[in-house]
């Protein structure tokens, strides 16, 4: 028998490899939102400023800013970085960006709407692979719907261009949708055309369907339009249902491991150890977490000192509205909802106020997978476990 | 026909990919396509592909280099040399090391 040759190089797919003890990097993958600038000006957006804007721009990182922050990040132990925006590709120096995170063996995720791909991009992507999916914001399957969303005459034919470089080349990616008034009649038609796509590995794509208020709390009026365009709490579980058993499956998977009272503490989503540094050098726990207190400015210190000291003492923050503690701090939906202090700070100002609008979605969504009755209120429920298991159980008699 | 490996070769990493070290493990990262045989694919290295790839600095020929790696280790050149010539083999393979032109 000829003796098998030792292997001496192992693939891996994710870090840390499976089965191999070690300790996680500090920072184990960071977002950097590199403009709030964008070439469109979509209805729902919490974040844009127009493309044009000077002073935005102005004060946005620079290219050795950027670079200097994707090499901590990189020193830090993060395999991968996030572009995001605004329009990430709205920035000059985004090749020059993209090319410094590569050559730093970072794995980089872009978010675009696509109207910015060029052939020298998709060259560029093919020739160095950013090693994650592109993902692809789509607000439309048609030219009228598309831009009744993005308000700029020509970007549907912009987006539908960069759609076709990007499949050309074979550049893998993924298409996701926001569901809004003009485009709520094409889910069909989307999902059609997201299963023709090879990136999408025949999934169904991701929606947004509840919609953040401004983040910077910068446009009362657009606000207010904001929340005029989310679904109802109902009818936006009730979309989520028709995704069909996978859906089902899915959340009662997430019942069983994740539901279950929070207590006081604010943050249980690990918040600093995942950094989003926003344009302008603020690191935040998160993407919409941008209140002043809970921001790191990296223009005075380093990432290093953003994840080791600033984000672990205000990880560490509980609690104390009493509406807070009666409701949310003993609600057993509470990893369903999506109250959290970021939301709560969009919403409120504060960062332990419920938010109205997350808790009626929350209890939608479990009533609508049977975890509670309509009008009930979770927090008052205290045999929540066995509300869990008889759910389960339901769901896979019904298999 | 297998072909031999030249020991007095220079090797070093190849410019198309990065090896980083994370938490005190040897992680490749492929920085141009055609690397891996998935677009999203890491490397890693045991143990004795870790000692041997650090030893890829850029002025060793692989015979000093085994050499070394036998006197550190204690052990017989020629399971050494079995462990360095397959390695590269695997390396040179998916295009993570280059053999230095000669000055």
């Amino acid at each position: 028998m000829t003796p098998r040759a030792p292997v001496y190089v192992r693939k891996v797919r994710a870090f840390p490899a499976a089965g191999r003890p070690r300790r996680e990097p500090l920072l184990p993958r960071f977002d950097m939102e590199l403009t709030e600038r964008c070439d469109n000006d979509c209805i729902h957006c919490c974040i844009n400023r127009p493309a044009g804007d000077a002073a935005a721009k102005a004060a946005e990182l620079s290219t050795a800013e950027v670079k200097r922050l994707l090499a901590e990040g990189a020193a830090l132990g993060a395999l991968t970085v996030r572009f995001t925006g605004g329009e990430p590709l709205l920035r000059d120096d985004f090749r020059e960006i993209y090319l410094a995170a590569r050559r730093l063996g970072l794995k980089v995720i872009l978010f675009t709407n696509a109207r910015g791909i060029t052939p020298a991009l998709v060259d560029l992507f093919a020739r160095v692979p950013p090693l994650e999916t592109i993902e692809v914001s789509v607000y439309g399957m048609h030219r009228r719907s598309y831009e009744a969303v993005s308000r700029r005459p020509g970007s549907f034919r912009e987006f539908r261009r960069g759609v076709r470089l990007l499949l050309d080349r074979g550049i893998p990616f993924v298409v996701k949708g926001a569901v809004l008034p003009p485009n709520r009649g094409e889910r069909r038609e989307f999902e059609r055309w997201a299963l023709t796509i090879p990136g999408m590995d025949k999934r169904p794509p991701a929606y947004s369907l509840f919609f953040d208020p401004r983040h910077r709390r910068d446009n009362p009026a657009k606000e207010r339009a904001i929340r005029r365009l989310r679904l109802p709490p109902r009818e936006g579980a009730a979309w989520q249902a028709e995704g069909g058993p996978e859906y089902f499956d899915e959340m009662n998977r997430f019942g069983s491991k994740f539901l279950g009272p929070p207590g006081a503490g604010l943050f249980r989503c690990g918040m600093g150890r995942r950094v989003c540094i926003d344009a302008y050098g603020k690191a935040q726990g998160c993407l919409p977490l941008r209140a002043p207190e809970m921001a790191f400015d990296l223009r005075q210190g380093s990432l290093k000192e953003a994840v080791t000291r600033f984000f672990p003492l205000r990880a560490a923050a509980a609690a104390r509205n009493p509406a807070y503690l009666e409701r949310c701090a003993r609600c057993f939906l509470k990893s369903l909802c999506e109250q959290c202090p970021a939301q709560s700070f969009l919403e409120n100002g504060t960062f332990d106020t419920p938010v109205e609008y997350l808790c009626d979605v929350a209890h939608a969504q479990a009533a609508g997978i049977g975890l509670i009755a309509e009008g009930e209120k979770a927090w008052t429920i205290g045999n929540w476990r066995e509300r869990i298991r008889r759910v389960r159980l339901t769901a896979r008699r019904g298999r | 026909m297998k072909k031999t490996m030249d020991l007095n070769a220079i090797y070093v990493p190849s410019d198309d990919v990065v090896a980083r070290e994370i938490e005190g493990e040897l992680i490749i990262v492929p920085l141009t396509s055609g690397v891996g045989d998935m677009e999203d694919e890491l490397y890693t290295l045991n143990e004795t592909g870790r000692a041997i790839w650090d030893g890829l600095d850029g002025k060793k020929p692989l015979k000093d280099l085994i050499a070394g790696l036998a006197s550190q280790y204690a052990a017989p050149a020629d399971v050494i040399t079995k462990d360095v010539t397959g390695l590269m083999a695997e390396l040179l393979k998916r295009r993570m090391i280059v053999a230095r032109p000669p000055e």
